[in-house]
């Protein structure tokens, strides 16, 4: 791959807006993500982070402004047309959306059984593989309904990279996990960019992930994006609203809501 | 029409641009999953995804349907015995009692059966995925949920409602004629000589008809009101309701319109024919 083509962003958002009924969820978001990096969208939760990764994979539209994914646009795109696209994408949901009715297994070749022509001997070989990858060897059999929420995350992030893609977005990968699931799903993002090269979007409100995993962090609040820099910027930026969710404060409006004082921070 | 102006508008405004908007959106479904089972005959792997569905709607219906059909047999005969023996018409009342099983009862209730064993199911099945994010992930992953989904349910309650419908129906005449032939003495020839004048091919043609579109409107209803429904337990719950009270009053509803029509070829083919 020509380094002119490297420089190029994979992903783009133009100018977009969304809204649902009263709620206006995004005003003229404009981003866009360069090749081969971690980009990680903090923000409040029902700021839209989830919103944005399904307009990155053609889930949702936008109302106005465009997409753009490695320089095509996608947004008006139909579902048929979107699926060369989505095949070089993975999708790793908040709760995983495993199917139940399949085993681990079957999840994981799910994929390349509906794209591909590969025979099953091949399909076994890449479940084991991802399977290996995501330290979960030997679960293939077992159903989602027997699997911890930490073990869903790991094969839905496997049944995301089976087809190899160039992209992975992560719907908060870290949420509900204790601290040391958390950081053996950060190992695996980080593991998947030096191994695969692969480009992720990563949605999250934990910042210590965000600042493990991060190569530029985008912060997300009242529909625009507010912060953008590299995790180093973000531990010493001075901006209150970045600043509060940075250090995980509730802000003086909450407070008086809940008839308390906001507390002497002794800055 | 901004949010804020509907709020001023009478509540009849709302209700009825919901109600057109939702038939709009079913007419956009309904015509995706024929399109989808029609491009979808060629391949392979999509009778895959049909074999589980058939056996699931036909082969594990097939006891309540079987019941079903012979108990509507038995209370038909049950309830005309009485005024037929009074003008000592008896033996006659094998032309009504199979006549109404296969033209009226034997699909109309099949279907209704159905509504409720596989509708219900079908409803909370894919109304899950929908909550739990499984039918977008099929999206994200290139999958068309409506020809993975929605097409394989609808064709096989399609396929299969006509011939559960044929299974009612023999229940039901076993069961009218239990009644009547053996339990209350009416002569067996006669029974079965007038049903005989009585029910012929386009009869029993009416009823697998109606088998067919019943089994279609309730496997379409049930699968959009799944794809459709609200987040959480609560729109699963509210989805199945919805899902079976709207597939039985299409159902009636279709069974008016289909009778007046296949009444009016029939007449107009053969002629009025009288029982009594």
């Amino acid at each position: 791959m020509g380094d002119t083509q490297n420089h190029k962003p994979i992903i783009e958002l133009q100018q977009v807006s969304k809204r649902f009924g009263a709620l206006q969820v995004f005003k003229d978001v404009s981003l866009a993500l360069p090749r081969g990096k971690t980009t990680v969208v903090i923000g409040e939760s029902g700021v839209g982070k989830s919103v944005l990764l399904k307009h990155i994979v053609g889930l949702l539209r936008p109302d106005s402004g465009r997409v753009y994914f490695d320089g095509r646009r996608i947004d008006n795109q139909n579902e048929q047309q979107l699926v060369p696209i989505r095949r070089r994408m993975g999708f790793l949901f908040q709760l995983g959306a495993l199917f139940d009715s399949m085993t681990v297994a079957e999840n994981i070749a799910f994929p390349l059984a509906e794209h591909t022509e590969r025979s099953a001997e091949e399909m076994d070989a890449v479940v084991a593989e991802k399977l290996r990858m995501v330290g979960l060897e030997g679960l293939g059999p077992r159903r989602p309904g027997e699997l911890s929420g930490g073990q869903k995350k790991r094969v839905a992030l496997a049944r995301a990279i089976s087809l190899d893609p160039e992209v992975v977005l992560y719907d908060e990968p870290t949420t509900g996990l204790d601290p040391v699931r958390a950081d053996v799903i950060n190992e695996l993002i980080l593991k998947l960019e030096r191994e695969l090269h692969v480009t992720s979007v990563v949605v999250t409100h934990d910042m210590t992930s965000a600042y493990k995993v991060a190569d530029r962090i985008v912060m997300l609040y009242e529909g625009r994006i507010i912060a953008d820099g590299t995790p180093d910027w973000f531990k010493t930026c001075g901006e209150p609203t970045v600043r509060r969710f940075v250090d995980g404060r509730a802000n003086p409006e909450d407070l008086e809501a809940l008839d308390l004082q906001p507390k002497d921070t002794g800055e | 029409m901004s949010d804020a102006q509907a709020g001023q508008l009478p509540r009849w405004w709302s209700w009825s641009r919901q109600l057109v908007d939702g038939l709009g959106s079913f007419w956009v479904f309904a015509g995706q999953t024929a399109w989808c089972t029609v491009r979808g005959i060629v391949r392979l792997a999509n009778w895959r995804l049909l074999t589980p569905q058939l056996y699931e709607v036909g082969y594990r219906s097939l006891p309540v349907i079987l019941i079903t059909g012979a108990f509507v047999g038995m209370v038909l005969a049950v309830q005309a015995l009485a005024q037929f023996r009074a003008v000592g018409l008896e033996e006659r009342m094998g032309a009504i009692v199979n006549l109404s099983v296969v033209r009226e009862l034997g699909p109309v209730l099949a279907g209704i059966m159905l509504a409720g064993r596989i509708g219900g199911a079908l409803t909370a099945e894919i109304g899950t995925m929908n909550v739990t994010e499984q039918i977008d992930a099929l999206r994200s992953m290139g999958v068309d949920p409506i020809r993975y989904l929605v097409a394989p349910r609808v064709l096989a309650c399609f396929l299969l409602t006509p011939m559960l419908t044929l299974f009612a129906d023999f229940t039901g005449a076993l069961g009218g004629w239990f009644v009547s032939v053996v339990q209350s003495g009416v002569d067996a020839g006669p029974y079965w000589d007038y049903t005989r004048t009585a029910v012929d091919n386009f009869d029993l043609f009416s009823g697998i008809l109606k088998g067919a579109f019943f089994g279609a409107a309730l496997g379409l209803i049930s699968c959009y009101k799944g794809f459709y429904c609200k987040a959480g337990a609560e729109g699963v719950g509210r989805a199945c309701t919805s899902a079976f009270v709207t597939s039985f009053i299409v159902i009636l509803a279709l069974d008016y319109v289909l009778a007046l029509i296949l009444n009016s070829i029939s007449e107009r083919l053969w002629g009025f024919q009288s029982l009594l």
